[in-house]
């Protein structure tokens, strides 16, 4: 590793140029923005606005989007053809889509959208030219119905240079395209006039230690504990579920660490000489040491609870700590929505009397 | 389980109904290792007849628990085994609930008065007690009483205080039972709705939730502490040295004039009536108090002194505590998900906190107080018994049952009268001699922690509650080690925090002094009167308890790592050995 000791400076302060129709910087939106910029971007927005430290950056809105597709459209009908098809013909499908995939990655960037993009990389860029950022998808969508919108969760880490950053939009953009996507608007029959991306481009973390972190515990749904998840490197080894990670719970309000579970952490992904990323084996006296000290983990449990109490609900983050500097960001906060879902019978009523409660252990109820 | 061969007689020294019959065989046994964890001696098991009979009553009769009735018990190789009575048949857990709701929910909505009667019924006994006559008989009886035309000689005292001695212990244990599982069963509802309301909350994030801060038994600590502060406010610091003993100290400060006068006079201060806590539980004769033994209360004056003096501030800080204790109560309900819940939150955190002084307090009264001026009683009969040549030495009479001592008494009386000796001398020091190897044979022994088959479920509130057994628990404890390597021992977790140190694994009270500064508390079961100890101490572990126990309150009070519950901590772990203490989680690790 080695790369950057020095921290990102905080999002919020990271307004580098004005936000225009095309570029939005994160402190200018929030989840009211949705629209145009996304879930994933409105939410970095919000976290943003919300004084959470997240790796700085731009959403290209889904305007940039639409004027790319209808420079497109223009040139040979594009829509028409994918509205046509028949989502159970997965043959045709494929030959269709595959085709439009190729002239998205291939077809030249209107020439603005390109102008702006390269005006607030630069911007953002401007302390370390050609720093690596990472591109990811940001779809306008509601985010339960993300998960089975397969294709939409494109994300380019460790993208370096202005020209690499372009061509990843375009393979966001694409994947708008692959069967599963199209197969899923036919099905539903969404009008692809409709089809909308935003595009987050953000500074990319040489992460120590990354992971996820829940503000209600996903086995039990206790609201009182934060459980968190991390693993040495980039936390997409512990999102895609390479690497068991470590866990542990902490109590929101006495602070305590009542579970510790350290798991053997085999490899890590590290960013990979010239862009990319790659895994690399550990060495024996990390395997089985935490990744997280308990101080970091007192402080990411107060980031979780910040995010929660901003969104008002609890949230499943992903976050990272800075190699060298020891920072934490927050790279995403979604809703929790597995126990929220849940109806769920109160423990107890309020009774006519508090000594009736008695009964339930004297009663033989228990 | 068989009587050790070669103690046959020493079993049989019990009186009959604390023995196994062979119909008990059908029955699920436990070894109640919390309240009695070392042999007994015949005389101290007045103690759990005392307790039970009154624990019995209270359940079964007083407040009708709708489904359980008394704890039975039985006494083998010196362990006490007991067994609940649950009601199943619901007509009968019907009939019992509608008594029981006359009955207790008197006491829970007049509870504060109650127990402020409880306290003054409590100092009245305790008076009683302090006021049955020395023991005397005189060569000839007193003139006076001849021409008062008294009637009965003094001989017949011995008789009569003897009967009212144990009549009032026996009282004694009505009265702590008279509001005890109504208390501990406001304090589980409370509990059980965490639990559920919030799963993965700690025991002793509960616990600390109720705390009260005002108990009784934090204030012998805090009287050490005061008269830390008056030996360095009188400039008398230099008196207290480690290794220097009570009585060396108070004849040196005799010496020391007025100053010396007036820390004395502040000790005796103290000593009545803080100083009536023993070192136990309330359940051997040999747990002194600190008013019989010093060494307790004295070894711990030097350690306070210095830190007084390097400027450290001993209060407890109660509103800081208090402060706390709030925060934690408004943060848990904020995080209930309805008005619902909350409404019943707070109903069931009000009533636990209503409830819990009694919880805390009573011990003092009952299983210090008042325990210490019966054995002291005892003790005053033992003394009677060796100077008539019946025992060779007063401590002995703990080797007699309660109907033995009886006999001995009118063997005494008798002697008195008729001007002959005493007949029982042999006889008593053959079995005494008996009785004494047989504990020695008994305490090598290894003990089973349960007998008879073991039930599906236990729900008896009684047993939950004063024990904390539940099915899950039995399980670790009959299946032993379940770690691969054997180098962690769980228990619970009582107070947070991880050290690493030496374990002084400490067998009982006697011991006490071999610990050293910044080693780890190895016991069987501590008590808050340990206290003291807790400020040398880097972390305590024990056999016995849950994380209400007192082990765990002080420990928490001292912000120390504890672990409490596990049922073989002093068994495995060696003394010396080095070891590993995680509070939070409830794990020892044996690391040498």
């Amino acid at each position: 590793m080695g790369r950057g000791a020095s921290s990102l400076c905080s999002g919020k302060a990271r307004r580098f140029v004005e936000s225009t129709e095309t570029i939005a910087w994160f402190a200018d939106i929030g989840l009211e923005d949705r629209p145009s910029v996304g879930g994933k971007g409105g939410s970095l927005g919000e976290l943003t606005k919300a004084d959470i430290d997240v790796p700085p950056g731009f959403v290209l809105r889904t305007g940039a989007f639409e004027k790319f597709i209808r420079a497109l459209d223009a040139e040979e009908p594009l829509r028409a053809p994918v509205e046509a098809l028949d989502p159970d013909d997965l043959d045709n499908v494929g030959v269709v889509t595959g085709t439009i995939r190729n002239r998205v990655l291939q077809a030249a960037m209107p020439s603005d959208v390109g102008d702006e993009v390269r005006i607030a990389y630069a911007a953002l860029c401007a302390d370390a030219p050609n720093a690596p950022v990472a591109v990811r998808s940001s779809a306008t969508t509601e985010d339960a119905a993300d998960a089975s919108f397969a294709g939409l969760q494109d994300t380019y880490l460790w993208v370096i240079g202005v020209d690499e950053v372009l061509n990843m939009v375009r393979s966001c953009w694409a994947s708008l395209y692959s069967v599963e996507s199209v197969c899923y608007r036919r099905k539903h029959g969404f009008p692809e006039k409709d089809v909308a991306m935003a595009v987050v481009v953000q500074r990319m973390i040489d992460a120590r230690t990354a992971g996820v972190m829940f503000t209600r515990s996903p086995t039990t749904g206790d609201r009182s504990v934060v459980t968190i998840e991390g693993a040495w490197g980039l936390g997409s080894a512990v999102v895609s579920g390479e690497v068991t990670p470590d866990r542990w719970v902490v109590a929101k309000l006495t602070e305590e660490i009542t579970v510790r579970d350290i798991s053997d952490k085999h490899i890590r992904q590290v960013p990979k000489d010239g862009g990319g990323i790659e895994h690399v084996d550990l060495p024996e006296d990390l395997r089985r040491a935490p990744s997280l000290s308990d101080q970091e983990l007192i402080t990411l449990k107060a980031i979780g609870q910040r995010a929660e109490k901003h969104y008002g609900r609890a949230q499943d983050i992903e976050w990272a700590v800075e190699n060298g500097t020891g920072e934490i960001y927050l790279l995403q906060s979604r809703p929790e929505t597995v126990w929220s879902a849940k109806e769920e019978a109160p423990v107890a009523k309020p009774q006519s009397d508090p000594m009736k409660h008695v009964m339930n252990i004297f009663g033989g109820r228990r | 389980m068989r009587v050790a061969p070669g103690t046959e007689a020493a079993q049989a020294a019990y009186p009959y109904y604390m023995h196994f019959a062979p119909e008990d065989d059908e029955r699920f046994w436990f070894y109640n290792c919390m309240h009695f964890p070392e042999p007994m001696h015949v005389f101290d098991m007045v103690t759990a007849e005392a307790a039970y009979c009154a624990l019995g009553s209270s359940n079964t009769r007083v407040h009708c628990l709708p489904t359980t009735l008394g704890i039975d018990y039985r006494i083998i190789n010196g362990r006490v085994y007991i067994g609940g009575n649950a009601v199943t048949d619901p007509d009968e857990i019907a009939r019992r609930t509608e008594e029981f709701q006359k009955r207790a929910f008197y006491y829970y909505e007049h509870w504060e008065r109650l127990y402020d009667e409880w306290k003054d019924k409590m100092r009245a006994l305790i008076k009683e007690a302090q006021e049955l006559p020395p023991l005397a008989l005189p060569e000839f009886e007193p003139l006076e009483n001849v021409h008062a035309a008294k009637g009965i000689a003094s001989n017949h005292y011995l008789l009569d205080i003897y009967q009212k001695t144990l009549e009032g212990y026996f009282r004694m244990w009505h009265h702590h039972f008279e509001m005890l599982l109504l208390g501990y069963g406001a304090y589980m509802v409370f509990f059980d709705f965490c639990k559920k309301a919030f799963p993965e909350i700690t025991d002793q994030t509960i616990a600390r939730m109720v705390a009260g801060f005002e108990a009784e038994i934090f204030q012998p600590d805090e009287e050490i502490k005061r008269l830390a502060r008056c030996a360095v406010e009188l400039g008398l610091d230099e008196e207290f040295r480690d290794g220097v003993s009570a009585e060396e100290i108070l004849a040196s400060l005799a010496d020391q004039g007025e100053a010396g006068k007036e820390w004395r006079d502040e000790l005796e201060t103290s000593r009545d009536p803080w100083f009536n806590v023993n070192v136990g539980d309330g359940f051997y004769h040999y747990h002194r108090s600190w008013n019989d033994d010093l060494t307790l209360p004295f070894s711990a004056l030097p350690g306070y002194i210095a830190k007084i003096k390097a400027g450290e501030n001993l209060e407890r800080p109660v509103a800081q505590l208090q402060a706390e204790r709030q925060k934690l109560i408004d943060g848990y309900r904020d995080l209930l998900a309805t008005e619902e819940e909350r409404g019943a939150y707070d109903q069931m955190i009000t009533l636990a906190c209503r409830v819990f002084p009694y919880v805390e307090g009573h011990k003092f009264y009952c299983e210090h107080w008042y325990t210490n001026l019966f054995f002291n009683k005892i003790r005053e009969y033992g003394a009677l018994l060796a100077d008539n040549g019946l025992l060779a030495d007063a401590e002995d009479i703990f080797h007699l049952s309660r109907y033995e001592v009886e006999q001995a008494i009118i063997d005494v009386m008798t002697s008195w009268s008729n001007g002959s000796p005493t007949r029982g001398g042999a006889r008593f020091r053959a079995m005494i001699a008996e009785r004494k190897k047989a504990i020695k044979t008994w305490a090598a022994l290894d003990t089973p922690p349960a007998l008879g088959p073991v039930p599906d479920i236990i729900d008896d509130p009684a047993i939950v509650m004063l024990w904390g057994i539940t099915r899950e628990n039995l399980d670790v404890w009959l299946s032993g080690p379940a770690d691969a390597d054997g180098k962690e021992i769980r228990g619970f977790a009582a107070s947070n925090g991880v050290v690493e140190g030496t374990a002084r694994v400490i067998k009982s009270v006697q011991e006490i002094g071999r610990l050293q500064d910044g080693d780890i508390l190895v016991c069987q079961v501590t008590n808050p009167t340990w206290a003291p100890v807790f400020h040398k101490i880097s972390a305590a572990v024990s056999d016995i308890g849950g994380s209400m126990s007192h082990a765990a309150i002080v420990a928490r009070e001292y912000g120390l790592p504890a672990v409490v519950g596990t049922g073989q901590a002093t068994a495995r772990i060696k003394d010396g050995q080095r070891i590993r203490v995680d509070g939070a989680r409830g794990v020892v690790t044996l690391l040498g």
